[in-house]
């Protein structure tokens, strides 16, 4: 399964992952950073497109594509 | 080694297939939550990257929400006064021909104060890249109208919102841009979805090979949210491109003479 990882402390809490997520397994955690922000988790299982990580407009969100995973991202 | 730095690194049978590169800065940015100034960036940083410029690269930067461009960028650059930014690029770039030469501008700084300069910058076919960021109001200072500002929209100097008779319409950068005879290329893209994101990235890559090329002036024009000044949340700010920006500026390249 891919995965991704939120960068907490870069997170402003805008939720445009939320939004573009086509899988919707991105959800608000309920957790707040130093910066005040509420953060974003995800729960589910995650394709690897990695259109959270294009919208993230404070590149917050690194993904790791698993190998077994085939075709869906670019 | 904390929780994060281990997840950060791929494990058995992965690839990290998203990550930045070292053109752009760590620095966290000082713009609004959901603001796409971060979003133009990357792409920005990632076409230097790919292209292999970035030092020799030099950025003039603008007055605005912009005026920071320099702290996220690792490119030489030189800030320039308000608007002035392509004729402190034509001067950068024709004491350093060798050079990749860029603007980084909002439409307050470009539209506006700035129009004569670019205008003219553009059709003496200067061979430097300008990134525009139109997002329809003057960010930094408050939310006034600029002169993209749509019709009948509410700003804090619109009240009643733009009307055509009074302040009249808004400027179209880009088509006006194609006009010109020193322009070699010159697009619009909007960075509100993945799919206009992807794309908007492949037109700030036409115009840096515009300019490496050295074919003239090269434009490019990204449709961006402004949440703060909308008074909208990022999401909604989203929609509002897609449902009011860009029936107003359409999308497309109006000029490649690469192309032609």
């Amino acid at each position: 399964m891919s995965r991704i990882v939120f960068l907490e402390e870069r997170c402003k809490g805008c939720r445009l992952c939320v939004d573009a997520c086509p899988a919707g397994i991105l959800r608000p955690s309920g957790r707040f950073n130093r910066q005040g922000y509420e953060v974003m988790e995800t729960d589910g299982a995650c394709t690897g497109c990695a259109s959270c990580a294009v919208m993230c407009p404070d590149t917050a969100i690194r993904v790791f594509k698993s190998a077994k995973a085939k075709g869906d991202a670019s | 080694m904390s929780r994060t730095d281990k997840c950060l690194r791929p494990q058995n049978d992965e690839k990290l297939v998203f990550d930045v590169n070292s053109v752009l800065n760590e620095r966290v940015t000082h713009y609004c939550p959901g603001c796409h100034h971060g979003i133009a960036h990357r792409l920005v940083s990632e076409v230097l990257h790919e292209l292999g410029v970035a030092d020799k690269t030099i950025l003039v930067a603008s007055v605005g929400c912009a005026a920071f461009t320099y702290d996220y960028f690792n490119v030489d650059s030189v800030e320039a006064p308000h608007g002035r930014a392509c004729a402190v690029a034509t001067g950068v770039r024709r004491a350093r021909p060798d050079t990749v030469v860029f603007t980084y501008q909002g439409d307050g700084d470009m539209a506006a104060i700035g129009i004569g300069e670019s205008l003219h910058a553009a059709n003496r076919g200067e061979k430097i890249t300008a990134v525009f960021i139109n997002n329809t109001v003057y960010g930094m200072t408050g939310g006034q109208m600029a002169p993209t500002t749509l019709l009948g929209q509410k700003t804090t100097t619109s009240k009643q919102g733009r009307s055509l008779s009074n302040e009249g319409g808004p400027i179209r950068l880009a088509e006006i841009m194609a006009q010109l005879q020193g322009v070699a290329y010159s697009a619009r893209y909007a960075l509100d979805s993945v799919k206009h994101v992807r794309e908007a990235k492949k037109a700030v890559r036409g115009a840096f090979d515009a300019q490496i090329a050295g074919l003239g002036f090269s434009f490019v024009e990204l449709l961006s949210g402004c949440p703060t000044n909308w008074n909208l949340d990022p999401v909604a700010a989203n929609k509002r491109i897609a449902n009011d920006m860009i029936p107003v500026f359409p999308l497309g390249v109006f000029k490649d003479v690469a192309d032609e």
